[in-house]
């Protein structure tokens, strides 16, 4: 314990330089933008501004984009209650009672609950993430390639039971993304596969263009013609102010919303959006009064914009401890920090303690700074939202396409950033789920040599995964998932999926 | 019988799936004790085409693919070729040249933006952008011929 405060002392010496806190600042600022804005999302935000972070140390660029994250968490809650506008995926529970709040004339309390939530939890999710990272980091020397095999495996066998959706379709993206990731140098044998000639492929396919096409881009696809909402009036400081009885009902919403999201963010998946589902859920099965949620209840609003940024910081655990990405948008961090040499995995936090450390005091200071920008700043955030959706569309396109581009300086990761869009606009046509084919290409290269390593190690046999405890753990997990997942498949007239049993089949 | 979305869709990815099987004969897939480059690449199109087989199969009851609405589809595909052509004149005319003439394409001819405001918000984007990347930021963006 004294170790941990010593190394939070060193991390504080660090993010408290000028230098840090202002990027911690922009970061927020930005993110706050980004996660209002409908179409860009944290994910194609921090792609956008990856190549900006180049020219800076890696310390300043993993707070600047950390911002970038946890601003858009909270940045897609203002237009969610506002205007019923999910600015970024993980809002849209907060839309239900959020915008029923602003039309009985709440959205101040609504707002300030939102961002007193986002505050509370990333802070204790911060204090998570101190106290579990260097221990995970620790139990994953023990991990071979065995171990690696199962753990990226359970992954995407989590995702597949936590989509809610179609778990062929789920697993069908996944591995549409994992056959992505094939395409490149193979590391093992030199071959180069899938490159169809072209010099720029041997490489394999970024992360950047791929995220960004199928998030951004095909949602501006989809959504080009829409027309610009009608704002409410921005509410003053005085009227943010929530009364002591909705503080008293907010109270357990965002402590629930805290360890829901917190520990779902840990797992890898669409951890912030599925972790607002089921606190919304659990909210509306603990409360007495279950029939005001959809109608203006405060606890539905706490709940999920709590969880969603428990698990925006519950997401770094895997990826500092493991150096595994957990979601899209960690594997962009990854290949921020990467650019400077630097290795996220076990030995990062004894390599690089001020990285790490400073990271976790940057993400407390963080979580000061966005308390204290979007309480008052709240009015000029929804101004940016009256310039016409006709004007704001094109910019973000052109953006999309700067950011791609600078990453590598090659108009071959533009061209399939837009076909990736085009992609991925049909299989949003067709209800398709997008998350697991950027996942799959982040995880495809591990997961492909630790599953070649562990079949050399065991000399052809599968069995290896059944003799190492910690993978059988992982696997059988995994599987559990995926039979309780197939259920509602097969006896469609009894089983209820995880959206059922959270209480969230009759809302919306 | 008229097909429905997931079945044209579940469809769709098993002939992906053939066509990577295809693509992957000239890669080794080694042996077990020794998997070669072409081994998970043959796994991961199995798995493809079989996912792709249980959403054709399953979807039964999706919506008729008749009944999808593509209202969008054309604007959509304006906005795609408008980009790809952005981007392949990138590095020839540079990105301010380029940026501004989509920007024109996009308010000025789809959206039928007023003149003055094209000019504005087009000249403005391309120009501002550049000095954040480019100048500020030291984002290397490629510079037309005439060093615009």
């Amino acid at each position: 314990m004294i170790e941990t405060l010593n190394n939070l002392l060193l991390g504080f010496s660090v993010a408290l330089q000028p230098q840090i806190l202002m990027y911690a600042f922009i970061g927020c600022f930005i993110g706050t933008l980004v996660g209002m804005l409908p179409g860009v999302g944290p994910l194609a935000g921090i792609s956008m501004l990856l190549p900006a972070t180049f020219g800076l140390n890696p310390i300043v660029a993993i707070v600047l984009l950390a911002g970038v994250y946890y601003g858009a968490m909270y940045g897609g809650s203002t237009t969610s209650i506002l205007i019923r506008l999910p600015g970024e995926a993980a809002s849209v529970m907060t839309c239900i009672d959020g915008y029923e709040m602003t039309r009985q004339g709440r959205a101040g309390p609504a707002l300030a609950i939102a961002a007193i939530g986002s505050f509370v939890a990333g802070t204790l999710g911060v204090v998570g993430l101190m106290l579990l990272a260097p221990t995970l980091a620790t139990f994953a020397l023990r991990f071979g390639p065995p171990e690696y095999t199962a753990l990226l495996l359970m992954g995407l066998l989590v995702l597949a039971y936590m989509t809610g959706g179609s778990i062929p379709k789920t697993l069908a993206m996944a591995a549409l993304g994992l056959l992505l990731g094939m395409i490149g140098i193979d590391a093992m044998s030199g071959y180069t596969r899938f490159s169809f000639d072209v010099v720029e492929l041997a490489d394999g396919i970024g992360i950047v263009p791929v995220a960004v096409g199928l998030f951004g881009i095909s949602e501006i696809l989809l959504t080009a013609s829409q027309q610009t909402p009608n704002l409410p009036k921005n509410p003053s400081l005085r009227e943010l102010m929530p009364s002591r009885a909705e503080l008293k009902q907010s109270a357990g919403p965002i402590a629930r919303g805290s360890a829901i999201g917190f520990l779902i963010g840990i797992i890898p998946g669409s951890a912030h959006i599925i972790s607002s589902f089921i606190a919304y859920g659990i909210e509306r099965r603990v409360s007495q009064t279950p029939e005001r949620f959809g109608h203006g209840a405060i606890e539905g609003v706490a709940g999920p914009e709590s969880a969603n940024n428990a698990a925006a910081t519950g997401a770094f655990i895997p990826m500092m401890a493991l150096g595994i990405p957990t979601s899209p948008v960690t594997a962009v961090m990854i290949a921020a920090v990467m650019v400077h040499g630097i290795a996220p995995g076990p030995m990062l936090i004894t390599q690089q303690p001020e990285l790490f450390w400073g990271f976790v005091a940057s993400m407390y200071v963080g979580n000061v700074v966005l308390l204290i920008l979007n309480l008052p700043l709240v009015g000029l955030f929804v101004s940016l939202l009256r310039i016409p959706y006709s004007y704001l569309y094109p910019c973000i396109l052109a953006f999309c396409i700067l950011g791609c581009y600078s990453v590598s300086n090659s108009v071959v990761d533009v061209y399939i950033m837009l076909a990736m869009g085009g992609v991925g606009y049909v299989l949003r046509k067709f209800d398709f789920d997008l998350a697991p084919v950027a996942l799959g290409l982040v995880l495809a290269p591990m997961l492909e040599l630790s599953l070649r390593q562990s079949l050399a190690m065991s000399g052809g046999s599968y069995g290896i995964f059944l003799e190492r405890p910690i993978a059988v753990v992982m696997l059988v997990l995994g599987l559990v998932m995926l039979l309780v997942s197939l259920k509602p498949l097969l006896f469609k007239s009894t089983a209820r999926d995880w959206r059922s049993r959270a209480g969230l089949d009759d809302v919306s | 019988m008229a097909m429905r979305s997931d079945q044209v869709s579940g469809l769709l990815l098993l002939a992906l799936a053939i066509y990577v099987g295809w693509m992957n004969r000239v890669y080794p897939i080694g042996s077990l004790s020794e998997p070669g480059p072409g081994y998970v690449p043959l796994l991961l199109a199995i798995f493809l085409g079989s996912m792709g087989l249980l959403v054709a199969v399953w979807g039964r009851k999706s919506t008729p693919l008749a009944a999808m609405e593509w209202a969008e589809a054309r604007r959509a595909i304006a906005l795609l070729v408008a980009c790809g052509l952005a981007a392949y004149a990138l590095e020839r005319l540079g990105y301010r040249i380029t940026m501004a003439a989509l920007l024109l394409f996009f308010l000025g001819v789809m959206e039928r933006r007023k003149a003055w405001q094209v000019a504005l918000a087009s000249a403005g984007f391309s120009f501002a952008s550049y000095y954040v990347f480019a100048t500020l930021l030291r984002v290397p963006l490629p510079v037309s011929p005439w060093g615009v």
